[in-house]
């Protein structure tokens, strides 16, 4: 049987479809090394905007804000990676139990939810129980919507665990907890690894649920370079988007790397 | 002398359904026994409740006197041999080996001798610093023998060990594992549904059958004088025929045999009426004058055996193997023959 790629026009659609996913994201990484002041003209390599993000005018501002980013991104995902690893835990060594599904169903809800109403929903939450919003808001947040990222990985990966490997360490005169930690924990290292890149690569990212709870004054690096873009495109958010991207690509990469030389040996 | 396994009543229930049906068994010390039966007969979950990975639902578990079925995996001082090794892939072999003497909070010097010989002993000491994975099928099989063999346990399970490895390897594992067992003097409790495989290397078998041990013997007992018809029927090759007993007299039963000739065979308990016969295709031998008259249907050709496939007066089929010698008859096919069993071939069964 001939395969996908011998369909007619395979080519031009694929071409057609990598052009539009990434072209703008080329030009940007492109044009972040640009020399000149126009976002449209080329004016030679150079350095300058990476110079300018991190002495320039904005420098302070934007160092704030990846401060904040960079802190709340490790501490939502840390809690979100422990909290996803006991729920999978019980939904996976758990047996059956009563509210199963309706668990599963609510720890990946997020994902479901169309997150302009997770933002809307969370900030009228917050100002109900009165919480003033900043940094806490932010982090309750984060930790909230990163759980099912870091849940499926280390979901999956548990999942693949038979349970015949606690079963010879209890046999072999483990307690409960020794089989927990000597013998699941290390087989499932890899999945809690990735979910928690996941979760931190989510987390850095956000915009829309940030934006609705922040509060005033308190910015991330989202929505630092969305304040920014909104007076004109300096070439300087093209360097800042580049790093972000770069970080970005460091961390999927890394995620899928571990994931998969944890599948290895299984 | 204590037994070094017996299981009292023992009962096991999911939910309404019950796997395990009252079975009580004694196992000798240093004694390899066998459960033998086929899938979905109850010999893995008793062995698991053995291991204590399944709780009894009712009965006792006594393991050289202590009543040990309410104990957790770990206060058993029992170890098993999964189906799949259940290898711990994130450590190396000796490590492997190692992990329940460490368990025991035995030294780091102590256990890690402990774990060599343990691997000499199963002649994989020069793979110590593996990892399982890199370990073909049956030298981790071996691993995990020797690992569940380190802390000396009083009794050694083994949940169908020999499956997952091809055939070769499985004949030369079983004579390892029968050396093993004599060597440590360990009692072994093995689990399979390979008929052959319990023939070979059990002292005693219990054949097991929906939750119920049917019969338990040695191999030469459960396969010349099985109890019942299950056991006639899962243990080799036999063919059953309806006969009916008119009389029992000093232990002796009268029955008419399809064609009409008259037997008479030893029988403990029967009763006159219905009964099966059970008769071993090796235990009968093609003669003119024979007790049992059948047309051949078709000879099928084994190597060192035939199989002659053919039909009694009454239509029932009857098996016989013939040895391949050079001076063996083969019958033809369609042809009337006669069939002589030989003296106690016939064995009347209780239902």
């Amino acid at each position: 049987m001939k395969g996908v790629r011998h369909y007619p026009g395979f080519l031009s659609i694929t071409v057609l479809c990598l052009t539009i996913l990434y072209a703008p994201l080329i030009v940007i990484m492109v044009y972040s090394f640009n020399g000149s002041t126009s976002i449209t003209q080329w004016g030679g390599l150079s350095l300058r905007w990476y110079g300018e993000v991190f002495t320039g005018p904005e420098a302070s501002r934007f160092g704030q804000a990846a401060w904040n980013s960079i802190t709340i991104a490790l501490m939502a995902s840390t809690a979100a990676t422990i909290i996803a690893t006991a729920a999978a835990l019980a939904m996976v060594k758990g047996g059956r139990f009563r509210g199963r599904s309706a668990s599963f169903a609510l720890i990946n809800l997020p994902l479901m939810v169309p997150e302009i109403v997770t933002a809307v929903a969370s900030l009228i939450f917050f100002t109900t129980i009165g919480l003033t919003t900043g940094y806490g808001t932010i982090l309750i947040a984060h930790i909230t919507f990163c759980i099912p990222f870091a849940y499926l990985p280390l979901a999956a990966r548990l999942e693949g665990i038979e349970a015949t490997y606690e079963q010879a360490a209890r046999d072999l005169y483990a307690t409960r907890a020794q089989a927990f930690r000597l013998i699941l924990l290390p087989l499932l290292a890899p999945g809690v690894a990735s979910g928690w890149l996941l979760a931190f690569i989510i987390s850095l990212d956000d915009f829309i649920i940030t934006n609705f709870v922040k509060g005033a004054g308190m910015e991330t690096l989202p929505t630092a370079i969305f304040g920014s873009v909104k007076q004109g495109i300096k070439p300087n958010i093209m360097a800042i988007s580049t790093l972000m991207l770069a970080a970005s690509v460091l961390f999927v990469t890394a995620a899928y790397l571990i994931n998969r030389k944890g599948r290895q040996t299984p | 002398m204590t037994a070094a396994v017996h299981l009292q009543d023992v009962v096991k229930r999911y939910g309404s359904v019950t796997a395990i049906h009252g079975v009580s068994l004694t196992i000798a010390d240093n004694e390899f026994f066998t459960l033998l039966g086929p899938s979905g007969c109850g010999k893995t979950t008793l062995l698991r409740m053995i291991a204590g990975f399944e709780a009894v639902t009712a009965g006792e578990i006594r393991l050289f006197g202590d009543d040990i079925a309410r104990l957790d995996p770990n206060h058993r001082p029992v170890n098993t041999v999964f189906q799949h090794y259940a290898l711990f892939p994130h450590m190396s072999v000796i490590d492997n080996v190692a992990f329940g003497l460490k368990m025991q909070g035995i030294d780091l010097a102590a256990r890690r001798t402990r774990a060599g010989k343990m691997l000499e002993m199963v002649h994989l000491s020069h793979f110590a610093d593996r990892m399982p994975a890199q370990l073909s099928g049956g030298q981790q099989q071996r691993v995990a023998l020797a690992r569940a063999l380190a802390p000396a346990p009083k009794v050694l399970l083994l949940d169908e060990p020999l499956s997952a490895l091809d055939l070769k390897l499985r004949q030369a594992m079983r004579v390892e594992l029968k050396t093993l067992q004599q060597e440590t003097g360990i009692t072994f409790i093995f689990v399979t549904h390979d008929q052959e495989e319990a023939l070979t290397m059990s002292d005693r078998i219990a054949v097991m059958s929906e939750g119920r041990v049917q019969q338990v013997g040695s191999a030469r007992d459960i396969y010349e004088t099985p109890d019942n018809r299950f056991v006639a029927d899962f243990i080799g090759e036999t063919n059953l025929l309806e006969v009916d007993v008119h009389s029992v007299t000093d232990g002796r039963a009268s029955m008419t045999l399809p064609g009409g000739h008259p037997l008479t065979c030893p029988s403990a308990s029967a009763t006159p009426g219905r009964h099966a016969l059970s008769i071993r295709p090796e235990r009968v031998t093609i003669a003119a004058t024979g007790e049992l008259k059948a047309t051949v249907d078709r000879v099928v050709y084994l190597g060192t055996d035939l199989q002659v496939l053919s039909r009694l007066a009454d239509g029932s089929p009857f098996t016989i193997r013939l040895q391949n010698a050079a001076r063996t008859t083969i019958p033809e096919a369609g042809a009337t023959i006669g069939l002589h069993l030989e003296e106690g071939a016939a064995r009347l069964l209780a239902d």
